[in-house]
C-alpha cells in the first residue's frame, strides 16, 4: 500500500526537487576521436621496436634463464636440491605457486567481475590485466609440476587411462586443484583471445593498408575474418557477457580450492573455515598490486595518460585498499578464533607465527599488507604515481610473505615438538623463483610488442560519441 | 550471375546517423543486410530488428554436459572401475565430486559459448565480399557502414541505392561478389 502512495506523491515532489547532476568522470580524456584511439594503440605494435624494449627483453631473458637452469639441475639431480624436507615438505614451490596464481586473479576480476558490475573504467586496463593473468598462471604452473618430483609423470595428474589401471583420487583437494588451475588457465586464454578478435582485425586491416603482407596475414589468421558485422557483434557481445558471467564464479572458486589444499588438512593454522574468502581477498589484493606495478610504467612509457587516467588509478588504489583491509581483518580474525576456539595447538600456531622463529616474516607481511594499503585512503598518495608504484611493490612483497608464513610456520611446528624443524631455502630455490619474474617479463614484453595492449573496440564504446542518442559527434 | 553485385554499401560518419539509418532500413522491410561498426553500438541490435542471440542456449548445453561429465567421470573412475579405499571415505559422494564437476561445468560452458559464437558468426571466415571494399579497413577503425545484400527479395539496384542515399549514407557503391 505504501508503494502506491509513493507513486502518487512522486510527481509533486519531482516538480520541486532538482536532482543533483553528478558528472561522471571521463574515461578517455581530452575528448579523443576513434581514430586517435586506434592510432595510439596500434602505433605501439606497428612502430619500430624501441631500444628500452630490447634492453628489458634481454635482461628478462637473462633472468628467465635462472629458472631454466634451476629446473634443469633439479630434474637431472632430484628434488632434494630444493630446501623443503620433513617437516616442511611444501616449502617455497607451493609458496610461489600460490603467490603467482593469486596475482592472476586481479586480471580475471577486472575483466569479468567489473564487466558484470558495468564498471566501464575496466576497458583501458582489462587487456593488460588478462595477459598478466595468463602469464602468472604459466609461472604458477611450473612449481607444482616440478614439485611432484618426477616431472615426466606429470600427466598422472589427469584422469588418462594408463597401464597402472589406478585412477586419480578425487577425494583429495590436490586433485581438485589440478582441475581448478587448468580450467582457470584455459578459460583465461579463451576469454583473452575472444576479447582480442576485433582488435586483431583492426591490426590486420592496418597492416594490409600499409602493405606489410606477412604481418597482415599473421593478424588475419588470428582475427579469423572478423569484419565488425553488427550481426556478429550481437552474438559476440552475448558470448563475452557469458564468459564474464562464468569467469566470476571461476575466479572465486580457483582460490577457494587452492585454500582447500590447506583448509581440508588437519595442520594447526591451516584447518580454518576463514581460508577461502581470506585467500580470495588476498589474491585480488596481490593481483591489483601487480596490475599497478605493470601498468604505471607502461602508461608513462607509451604516454597513455588519456586512456589510463587518474580516475583509473584511483579506482585501482581503492580496490587495493578494500581488499587489503579485508586481508587485515582476516589476520585479526584468525588470531581471535585461535584464542576463542580454545584449541591449544591452534593457539600455539598463531603465537608461534607472530613471535616464533618466523616472526620476522610475519611482521614483514603485516607491515606490507595491513599498513601499506591504508595509505591509499589519502588522495595525495593516490595522485602521486611514483608513490603508488612503490606501494604496489610492497603489496607484492607482502603477499609473497603471507603465503610463506602460512606454509612454513604451520608445517615447521605442528603437533609434536620432536618433529619440529626450521625451513631454509637453498640457492636453487631462490634462483628458480627469481627466474620466474624473468619468464613473466619475457611473456609480457612480447605481448606489449605484438598484441593490442588495450581493448580498442571497448574503449571506443565508452567514449561519449559512441552513444547513438547523444548529440556529441566528434 | 557474374553481373549480379553482392550488394550495396553506404558509409556513415557516426553512431547516431548509423542508428537512425538502421531503423529506416529495418522499417523498409529488408532482411538480408548488415551494419559494419568498429565498436559494439549500444541498442543497434534492436534498431536492426535483430533477435536476442541464441548463444546462451548453447552455453547452457555446454554447462550441463560439463557437470554431468565431472560427476560421471568421478563415479566411474573412483567407485566403479577401480575402487580404492582412501582414508575410509566413501567411494563416491556428490560432495567431494562437486569441486571438479563445478570446474568442468565452467570449462565446458566456455568452450560451448565460444564455439557457438564462432559457428553463429561463421568464423573463421576466409573471404567475404565486403572485405574487398576499398574503405572497409576504416570499418575496424572509425567509420560505419550499412550493407544491403542483393539476395534480399526487396533489393532493387536503383531503389535501394536511393534509400541508402536518402537515409544519410555517403558514397553508396556496389560490391562485387
Amino acid at each position: 500500500m505504501s508503494h502506491a502512495s509513493h507513486e502518487t506523491d512522486a510527481p509533486a515532489i519531482l516538480a520541486e526537487v532538482n536532482p543533483a547532476v553528478l558528472p561522471r568522470p571521463a574515461l578517455v580524456e581530452h575528448d579523443r576521436s576513434y581514430s586517435w584511439i586506434t592510432e595510439k594503440i596500434c602505433g605501439i605494435v606497428e612502430g619500430k621496436t624501441p631500444t628500452w624494449w630490447w634492453v628489458c627483453f634481454i635482461v628478462a631473458c637473462f633472468i628467465a634463464s635462472f629458472t631454466v637452469v634451476g629446473l634443469t639441475y633439479l630434474v637431472s639431480t632430484g628434488v632434494g636440491v630444493w630446501g623443503h624436507r620433513s617437516p616442511v615438505n611444501w616449502g617455497w614451490p607451493i609458496v610461489n605457486f600460490v603467490f603467482w596464481i593469486g596475482i592472476g586473479h586481479a586480471g580475471t576480476l577486472i575483466s569479468a567481475i567489473l564487466c558484470l558490475l558495468r564498471q566501464k573504467w575496466r576497458t583501458s586496463i582489462n587487456r593488460g590485466a588478462e595477459a598478466m593473468t595468463i602469464f602468472a598462471v604459466v609461472c604458477a604452473g611450473i612449481f607444482p609440476v616440478f614439485h611432484i618430483g618426477r616431472v615426466w609423470y606429470a600427466w598422472f595428474l589427469f584422469p588418462l587411462p594408463n597401464s597402472n589401471y589406478i585412477w586419480q583420487n578425487f577425494r583429495s583437494p590436490l586433485e581438485w586443484d589440478v582441475f581448478a588451475v587448468s580450467t582457470y588457465g584455459t578459460v583465461s586464454v579463451l576469454f583473452w583471445y575472444v576479447g582480442m578478435i576485433p582488435d586483431l582485425a583492426t591490426l590486420r586491416d592496418r597492416f594490409e593498408a600499409a602493405g606489410r603482407k606477412t604481418r597482415s596475414f599473421f593478424y588475419g589468421i588470428m582475427a579469423m575474418g572478423w569484419r565488425g558485422s553488427a550481426r556478429a557483434w550481437n552474438n559476440y557481445e552475448m558470448a563475452y557477457l557469458i564468459l564474464a558471467g562464468i569467469s566470476t564464479p571461476l575466479v572465486l572458486s580457483v582460490h577457494t580450492i587452492v585454500s582447500f589444499d590447506f583448509a581440508v588438512s588437519l595442520i594447526p593454522g591451516w584447518h580454518t573455515t576463514i581460508f577461502p574468502p581470506y585467500f580470495v581477498a588476498g589474491a585480488i589484493f596481490s593481483g591489483f598490486g601487480m596490475v599497478l606495478t605493470l601498468m604505471l610504467p607502461l602508461r608513462a612509457i607509451y604516454k597513455l595518460e588519456d586512456l589510463i587516467t587518474q580516475y583509473h588509478i584511483d579506482c585501482m588504489c581503492k580496490i587495493t585498499l578494500a581488499t587489503g583491509t579485508m586481508v587485515g581483518y582476516a589476520y585479526a580474525m584468525e588470531f581471535f578464533i585461535a584464542w576463542y576456539g580454545a584449541n591449544p595447538f591452534e593457539g600455539f600456531a598463531f603465537i608461534n607465527r607472530a613471535f616464533g622463529p618466523y616472526a620476522w616474516a610475519y611482521w614483514i607481511m603485516i607491515s606490507c599488507n595491513v599498513i601499506t594499503p591504508q595509505l591509499f585512503w589519502f588522495k595525495r598518495v593516490r595522485q602521486n604515481i611514483t608513490l603508488v608504484w612503490v606501494l604496489s611493490l610492497f603489496v607484492n612483497l607482502g603477499m609473497w610473505f603471507e603465503r610463506f608464513v602460512i606454509i612454513c610456520t604451520s608445517l615447521s611446528r605442528d603437533f609434536l615438538p620432536s618433529s619440529w624443524g626450521y625451513f631454509s631455502p637453498t640457492a636453487i630455490d631462490i634462483f628458480t623463483f627469481f627466474g620466474t619474474f624473468g619468464v613473466f617479463s619475457v611473456l609480457f614484453l612480447l605481448f606489449v610488442r605484438f598484441l593490442p595492449l588495450m581493448a580498442m573496440a571497448e574503449i571506443k564504446a565508452v567514449t561519449p560519441q559512441a552513444d547513438p542518442h547523444s548529440e556529441h559527434h566528434g | 550471375m557474374a553481373d549480379q553485385p553482392y550488394g550495396l554499401i553506404a558509409t556513415f560518419d557516426n553512431t547516431g546517423a548509423l542508428y537512425r539509418a538502421a531503423e529506416k532500413v529495418r522499417d523498409a522491410g529488408y532482411r538480408q543486410w548488415d551494419c559494419i561498426t568498429p565498436l559494439p553500438v549500444h541498442g543497434l541490435d534492436r534498431a536492426m530488428g535483430q533477435k536476442r542471440s541464441i548463444v546462451p542456449r548453447i552455453s547452457l548445453c555446454g554447462g550441463i554436459t560439463g557437470f554431468c561429465t565431472g560427476m560421471s567421470l568421478i563415479w566411474y573412475t573412483d567407485a566403479f572401475d577401480y575402487p580404492v579405499i582412501v582414508g575410509g571415505k566413501p567411494f563416491f559422494s556428490p560432495l567431494f565430486a562437486f569441486p571438479v564437476s563445478y570446474e568442468l561445468t565452467i570449462l565446458f560452458t566456455a568452450f560451448a559459448t565460444i564455439i557457438g559464437m564462432f559457428v553463429l558468426n561463421g568464423l573463421p571466415m576466409h573471404y567475404h565480399p565486403v572485405l574487398k571494399y576499398r574503405d572497409i579497413r576504416r570499418g575496424t577503425d572509425d567509420l560505419f557502414f550499412i550493407v544491403i545484400e542483393a539476395v534480399d527479395p526487396r533489393f532493387n539496384a536503383a531503389e535501394t541505392r536511393d534509400l541508402l542515399a536518402r537515409i544519410g549514407g555517403r558514397n553508396v557503391e556496389e560490391l562485387e561478389t
